[in-house]
């Protein structure tokens, strides 16, 4: 586990709830700890709560959403007491986000207003954080800020509809840079972008990390990306996180049926080719979630207790590290004394015993 | 057997901008063949004119110049020619939220087709084509959900009735543009595989547009990059995604994300990011502004050159003419 002085941001046991009947929880008892300077990759389909999660770290939910349980603390990594961020109200929490929180939101189209500048746009940063800064002096900031990511600043004038996609996304992370966070929460940064783009992208990400130290939270269906990208990966399914650990570490040795089947949907680019296949059914309703693990329906490894338990994140013994963590019941000894299955432990997801076809 | 041959194929939007005008050439000068058993991926970024060329392909939009044949038979007009080619060649779209009509049935939207071409006389045969079409898509079991309405699906389900639809009419050639670009990671290889299976149940030619490499190798038996409305290489997947011809293709392959293949290789890509711009003017290589390689030659018209048999890409480097060969 990663060194606890280390840790800027530490979530813990966080359920979200929508109001409705019934009521959706989106997120159930998640918890995590980010260190500084690091990269955190979320992964996990549409439905799985990764936004949500987001969204409750960043103390941006709306209603109907709602936190139920759960906290969230930041230390700020510059020495200082920890922040209890759920406690933070008004004129605390306004400081308190863009300073040390910073959001690069999914879609730089809909997240810009179209009818202001570029310039107005990221000078209200300054003028919303910094009431004591001149005028000059915040127009020295802009244009220091586009030039950060790569833009010329002559673009200052121009409207988000005059800029091409990634331009427009460049905008979103310099507006997040403008306060020097501690913490970049990004959700799916690249996802409406072409390769090439995503890529210039993803390299301006790493370089401004370099440059600032701050640590981010990478949220994306892709786990190609994200395998490649972070260094600590969380996969999530039916709003829990289901496996945890180093992303090489997983990469080499998933352990939890979803993160194999996940694995084997993405072709490998230059790999040899093998019969891949994606993993069938749906994901769970979540408005009704079962009360044992929410994979048991997709998992070719379900045995009976799958239909009855719901297991806790624990830790997987495997070679040296400092180990991953999955919820799932084949890797619990009490149940299973042989150990897991062996074409799980292979990374194979066995599609035969679904007894589905394509 | 089946061939669907593209002769030249081009398509120009004229742009206005206030007074101004433009010509955009969104497909310019493009040939190829599709043929039965065989995918065959397009693929390349937005606004390259691969969407353009499968729309054209499906007679949704009218190419400026060039032909088409069908088993060597020139494409004729006219509402009765164009049901009988639609009845051969049909399309999957991207979105399988809205190419399916809120307001029917998964039976309506299958049984239309079947009519419309005439392949149900009577009500009890539509009711047997239409199961048999869910049954083929594995949606079961097939009476109930041909009584489900759109928004009970899935986005996987939804995909799967679109394909049903376009395999209602029997084609011989299926489109399918990003079919799988909307879905969730864990159900696009299964709508693929399916595309798959059905090609070599049916004896399918398919066309996969896509701008996902990983995706287009592992089902097409050959790629055609396109880049600003040409094709810039075409060739079996495999030597074009591992070995890389035209400046422009390497530059895709080797941003796509790819956890398998160390960092430090992908170096190279900096020195290919170069410009973004992209020049007015559409004499030469079109890529010349962001290549790397761009040499004296450059600007000239640019033929594809042969690389290996069936492997071509439309770059000088690779004219056996260039004395110092590939550079």
């Amino acid at each position: 586990m990663t060194n606890p002085s280390d840790v800027v941001l530490s979530v813990r046991d966080v359920t979200v709830e929508y109001a409705g009947t019934p009521p959706v929880r989106a997120v159930r008892g998640v918890s995590f700890d980010l260190a500084r300077g690091e990269v955190l990759g979320i992964a996990g389909e549409s439905g799985c709560g990764k936004s949500t999660l987001a969204y409750a770290v960043t103390r941006l939910l709306r209603p109907p959403g709602r936190l139920v349980g759960g906290s969230v603390t930041f230390t700020p990594p510059d020495g200082g007491d920890p922040i209890d961020v759920n406690a933070l109200a008004g004129e605390e929490l306004r400081l308190f986000r863009w300073h040390r929180i910073a959001m690069v939101f999914q879609g730089a189209m809909n997240a810009l207003n179209p009818v202001l500048s570029v310039r107005r746009q990221l000078s209200d940063v300054f003028t919303a954080h910094e009431p004591g800064m001149g005028r000059r002096q915040r127009e020295e900031r802009c244009r220091q800020l586009l030039d950060l990511v790569g833009i010329a600043p002559n673009r200052l004038s121009s409207y988000p509809h005059e800029l091409s996609g990634g331009m427009r996304q460049r905008v979103m992370i310099a507006m997040a840079m403008a306060l020097r966070p501690d913490v970049v929460v990004m959700d799916e940064p690249t996802t409406a972008l072409d390769v090439v783009v995503q890529r210039d992208i993803l390299e301006e990400i790493d370089r401004l990390r370099e440059m600032f130290g701050f640590a981010v939270v990478f949220i994306t269906h892709d786990l190609s990306l994200l395998l490649e990208i972070s260094d600590q990966l969380a996969i999530m399914y039916g709003g829990r996180i289901v496996e945890t650990g180093r992303a090489r570490d997983i990469h080499a040795a998933p352990h939890h049926p979803y993160t194999v089947g996940l694995l084997n949907s993405f072709p490998s680019l230059r790999g040899e080719r093998q019969r891949l296949h994606g993993i069938p059914g749906n994901p769970p309703d979540l408005a009704h979630p079962p009360a044992h693990c929410a994979f048991t329906a997709r998992c070719p490894y379900a045995f009976a207790q799958c239909h009855e338990i719901d297991p806790p994140l624990a830790p997987v013994r495997s070679g040296d590290g400092p180990g991953t963590l999955t919820a799932c019941l084949q890797y619990d000894r009490t149940l299973r004394p042989a150990g897991p299955d062996e074409a799980l432990v292979q990374g194979r997801f066995d599609l035969d015993r679904l007894g589905t076809s394509a | 057997m089946t061939t669907l041959t593209i002769e030249r194929l081009s398509r120009h939007f004229t742009i206005r901008d206030g007074r101004h005008r433009t010509v955009l050439r969104a497909v310019d000068d493009v040939s190829f063949e599709l043929r039965s058993g065989e995918t065959v991926a397009l693929v390349g970024e937005s606004g390259s004119g691969k969407s353009t060329i499968a729309r054209m392909l499906a007679r949704l939009t009218r190419p400026t110049s060039g032909r088409m044949l069908l088993d060597g038979v020139p494409l004729k007009n006219g509402y009765r020619a164009v049901r009988r080619y639609r009845g051969d060649v049909q399309m999957v779209f991207q979105d399988p939220f809205g190419s399916l009509n809120p307001a029917h049935s998964v039976g309506y939207h299958l049984r239309r087709p079947l009519r419309l071409h005439g392949l149900a006389k009577d009500s009890a045969s539509e009711q047997r084509g239409v199961h048999d079409l869910l049954d083929r898509v594995n949606l079961r079991p097939v009476e109930v959900v041909a009584r489900r309405y759109p928004h009970e699906l899935s986005g996987g389900q939804r995909q799967r009735v679109a394909i049903a639809r376009a395999l209602a009419p029997r084609p011989r050639i299926l489109l399918a543009d990003e079919p799988v670009s909307m879905l969730d990671v864990s159900i696009r290889l299964e709508i693929l595989n399916l595309i798959d299976r059905l090609k070599q149940e049916e004896d399918l030619a398919v066309l996969y547009v896509t701008h996902d490499l990983a995706t287009a190798r592992y089902f097409a038996s050959s790629i055609m990059v396109m880049y600003r409305g040409q094709i810039v290489e075409r060739g079996p997947s495999d030597d074009v995604i591992l070995g890389p011809s035209h400046p422009y293709t390497h530059l895709l392959a080797s941003a796509a994300p790819d956890p398998d293949t160390p960092r430090p290789e992908r170096a190279d890509l900096r020195a290919l990011r170069g410009g973004q711009q992209t020049q007015s003017d559409r004499s030469g290589c079109l890529f010349r502004p962001r290549c790397p390689h761009a040499f004296d030659r450059c600007p000239l018209p640019v033929p594809m050159f042969e690389v290996a048999p069936g492997h071509a890409a439309r770059c000088f480097r690779h004219d056996p003419a260039v004395a110092a060969g590939p550079r």
